[in-house]
């Protein structure tokens, strides 16, 4: 076992335990501060496989975890007002029920990847990271000129959305989902980086032309990342979004797709927990200097102009050494 | 809908188009030269607004807010280039985007710390304000009369600058080969720190002259950048050129689309619904414009790489 | 005379006012090693990019297999039983040696889309890729990962992905680029018994390479084929010794 699995798993342990204590010490905002890191550790998770192994620095991701939030907050919203989402061709009702949502904000924010992908892949480099900006703060300003569903305001949701067997109002109960998705995700993004798909993303990141030599289209492999990776984190979106019981504009916002960005940075890129570890520290962070300065910001900037200038390989790069091929 | 109008709205969006122009060309100039994506443009932008708006009110003139934002906003620059910027031209675009990220949290946070979380306010200047007419009979902001003008006056001396003086044939050969301008003997780091100062100081500029009819506050810079950033999609990266047209279609577009979209949609919608929907279709216009570029030309109109 | 197994028919590409391949006919027949030389900027680059298909033509045809290619990308083209190797080695440096063949290999089965099982655990891609490293004498290196192999080593391992396609023809843009006279050698006796299994387009500066394996030589010169024929028949080539051969040998 390297060192980097073994904390790759005392990291999981720690998310397990911490809460767990917490719930047992009757701790509900540690469990609340706990959840924001799952959830937001989930977003950079999906981001991850498109920046970590696809090499696609996207920097419009909040796009997706906008779209979760608002898949949430449209059918929480009308299953809350008793008002059908459609009528016409066909009835389409409102729900609370997580699984419905999960799957609408999934299927949703896969759509929206795929559209901007097929847009944004055509170019590369620096053409990419503008144009996933710039759709990141179109999606921006149309939620907040969509009046219907609250416009700038966003919406709230009164009571959080049920999942079948669990009381998800329960702190504890709503983390262990949140932490379940987490770890769903983590498995696959494991597989994905060793499977076939894997081992030809990787290759059209370092070398395209190889990759086209062999008969493979990287357009179209990174294609299907972008849009598996945009679907991973509109369901982060959608539990973010019940985590608060309120969407808003704010879910598109180019900061957030900047901060998933330094997640995976702050944890380690390519890291399989990089993102994990990078979100549970910007939570922290947040937390703790936040709670000490007003102006946490400033130094959280310095710490992260200090991790990409001289600390390369980020957090897991100080504790485990040099990332190896995977063979 | 009178002509009028239609006029008057044509001149706000070459107004704002001629300023995103100056936003545009500094980033698109760094980018073509050094192959930097600076994510910190924006914050020049308000260090620009922010030197004028406190100059002004310490002096009382408008003039020595714009030396103010000039001066202000090409220090910064310069600083910020020999300090951070200047160890990132050998870096991935990932980590540019990182680092100038940090930036951006440094300086808004540092404003918010020195001036607080409450917009100033930087008045147009006496001599500037009020209306002035137009041939046709039309009365339009002398202010921002004044914008479009010294707009152009600013790109026709940057363009002046780049084909006919030494420093612009420095450019030109940068953009083309960097060991061949070091074998004409230019020394680099010079040239990149002032062209990236320059760039600075434009922008600082946009943000001053534009903070006069706006507030001037933490974070107004973004917004901006990344219109700047649509642009130099649509005009081509690394392309002057391509950057003033592109300012131009971008500032024309927003302008126009939010103000006509709706009317266009009640021809045959409800009045409510089509406002409703032209507001959002016109906040959703730009981008659109971006796409269908991009669709057609991925490179941008004007862009010669990949 | 036997069908060509890939055939260009007047190609031509130009970069503004430079011709880079003028009016290029030259084909490939089975079992054959079919050699291109020319000096510095003759337009072999463009030609392999253009049979390649990286780059378009202005005019002409590209045939594979007495199918037309021409409106192809590389990747449908490398389907179609194209393999090329690369002057300057295209490998993903992060990775094992094995896992580059194993990207040859899923690109010959073509299914690159499965995302659970790990791909070296796939036997039909493993076994395809342990078997061209045995044959390029890479079977030792398969853990190391590619950084850490020499210029030689990435050679041969540029020619074991090619192997592993299965291809009916061979492209090879300067094989010997940057071996020594041993690993010129070597290769040059490997590429003599690869033949057998599929043609080879040969593009080389190594003229020892180039005279030892070459059933028949092109010369290209400013864009165009100036002469076309054996080993022998080029040596004695007037036109060729002025404008090539004259001041090596």
């Amino acid at each position: 076992m390297t060192r980097e699995t073994l904390f790759n798993l005392a990291v999981l342990a720690g998310l397990v335990a911490l809460p767990l204590y917490a719930h047992l010490a009757d701790e509900p905002f540690t469990i609340t501060l706990a959840t924001r890191a799952v959830i937001l550790s989930l977003a950079a998770v999906g981001l991850n496989m498109a920046l970590g192994i696809g090499g696609l620095v996207s920097l419009g991701h909040a796009v997706f975890f906008g779209i979760g939030g608002y898949a949430m907050g449209i059918l929480a919203f009308h299953a809350q007002n008793y008002m059908p989402l459609m009528e016409t061709p066909f009835l389409i009702e409102g729900t609370k029920s997580m699984p419905l949502i999960w799957l609408a904000a999934v299927v949703a924010s896969a759509l929206a990847a795929l559209v901007i992908g097929l847009l944004s892949l055509r170019t590369s480099g620096v053409y990419f990271i503008m144009i996933t900006l710039a759709f990141g703060q179109m999606f921006y300003y149309f939620a907040i000129s969509w009046s219907a569903y609250g416009g700038e305001d966003g919406m709230s949701i009164y009571v959080r959305n049920g999942f079948p067997g669990l009381n998800t109002l329960v702190p504890i109960q709503f983390y262990g989902l949140c932490l379940a998705a987490l770890v769903l995700a983590l498995g696959f993004n494991g597989a994905l980086a060793r499977s076939r798909f894997g081992l030809a993303l990787n290759a059209a990141r370092q070398v395209p032309e190889r990759v086209r030599a062999v008969g493979l289209d990287p357009f179209r492999l990174r294609l299907v990342a972008f849009t598996i990776s945009g679907a991973i984190t509109g369901l982060a979106g959608a539990l973010f979004a019940d985590l608060n019981r309120f969407v808003s504009p704010t879910m598109f916002s180019w900061q957030l797709s900047g901060e998933f960005i330094v997640f995976i940075i702050i944890g380690g890129t390519a890291r399989l927990f990089g993102p994990v570890v990078g979100a549970c520290l910007f939570v922290v962070l947040e937390h703790y200097i936040g709670g000490w300065s007003d102006y946490w910001h400033i130094w959280f900037g310095l710490l992260l102009l200090g991790i990409v200038l001289f600390g390369r390989g980020g957090v897991i790069g100080l504790i485990a050494g040099k990332a190896r091929a995977h063979g | 809908m009178t002509t009028t109008l239609i006029l008057e709205q044509f001149l706000n969006g070459l107004q704002s188009g001629i300023m995103l122009f100056l936003m545009a060309a500094g980033l698109t100039l760094i980018f073509g030269v050094m192959g930097l994506i600076n994510l910190a443009h924006g914050s020049l932008y308000m260090v620009g607004a922010f030197c004028a708006a406190t100059a002004a009110a310490a002096t009382g003139s408008f003039a020595l807010g714009l030396v103010a934002a000039l001066a202000g906003a090409a220090a910064a620059g310069a600083l910020i280039e020999l300090v951070v910027i200047r160890r990132l031209y050998d870096r991935d675009h990932l980590d540019q985007v990182l680092a100038t990220f940090a930036l951006i949290l440094i300086f808004s946070e540092g404003t918010r710390w020195v001036f607080g979380s409450f917009p100033l306010y930087l008045d147009v200047p006496e001599a500037l304000s009020g209306p002035v007419t137009l041939p046709g009979g039309i009365q339009y902001p002398l202010y921002r009369l004044t914008l479009i003008l010294a707009g152009l006056a600013v790109a026709v001396g940057l363009f002046w600058l780049i084909a006919r003086t030494r420093i612009g044939v420095q450019i030109r050969a940068g953009e083309n080969d960097r060991e061949m301008i070091a074998a004409l003997g230019v020394d680099i780091d010079r040239l990149y720190t002032f062209i990236f100062a320059l760039g600075a100081a434009l922008a600082g500029l946009a943000g001053a002259l534009v903070g006069a009819i706006q507030s001037v506050q933490v974070g107004m810079g973004e917004p901006v950048l990344i219109l700047a950033f649509v642009t130099i999609v649509i005009g081509g990266i690394g392309s002057i050129k391509g950057a003033l047209v592109g300012a131009l279609l971008v500032g024309l577009t927003d302008t126009l689309g939010s103000v006509f979209l709706p009317e266009l949609f009640k021809l045959f919608m409800a009045p409510a619904a089509a406002t409703q929907t032209g507001a959002s279709l016109s906040s959703m216009a730009i981008y659109i414009l971006m796409a269908v570029v991009l669709i057609w030309r991925p490179t941008g109109l004007f862009g010669a790489r990949a | 005379m036997a069908e060509a197994v890939l055939e260009t028919r007047g190609l031509r590409k130009a970069f503004g006012a430079l011709q880079a391949t003028d009016d290029v006919s030259i084909s490939l027949r089975a079992g054959e090693i079919h050699a291109i030389i020319g000096p510095n900027g003759a337009g072999k680059s463009t030609l392999i990019a253009q049979i390649s298909g990286a780059l378009a033509p202005d005019a002409g045809q590209v045939m594979l297999g007495g199918r037309d290619v021409t409106g192809l990308p590389v990747q449908a083209r490398a389907r179609a039983g194209l393999a090329r190797t690369f002057q300057i080695s295209q490998l993903a440096m992060e990775d094992t040696v094995l896992q580059n063949v194993a990207l040859g290999a899923l690109g010959a089965q073509g299914r690159p889309f499965g995302m659970f099982r790990p791909a070296l655990r796939d036997r039909a891609i493993r076994d395809r890729a342990e078997a061209a490293l045995e044959r390029v004498g890479l079977a030792g290196q398969a853990a190391m990962r590619t950084a850490e192999l020499s210029h030689g080593e990435r050679r041969k391992l540029e020619v074991a992905v090619a192997l592993t396609l299965d291809p009916r023809a061979f492209v090879m843009d300067e094989p010997m680029a940057g071996l020594g006279t041993e690993g010129s050698a070597q290769l040059t006796d490997f590429l003599d018994g690869l033949r057998a299994q599929a043609p080879i387009l040969l593009v080389e500066h190594d003229m020892d390479a180039v005279f030892a394996l070459a059933d028949r030589v092109s010369v290209l010169v400013y864009g165009r084929v100036i002469a076309s024929g054996t080993v022998e028949d080029i040596r004695r080539d007037r036109a060729v010794r002025d404008a090539y051969l004259g001041d090596e040998t």
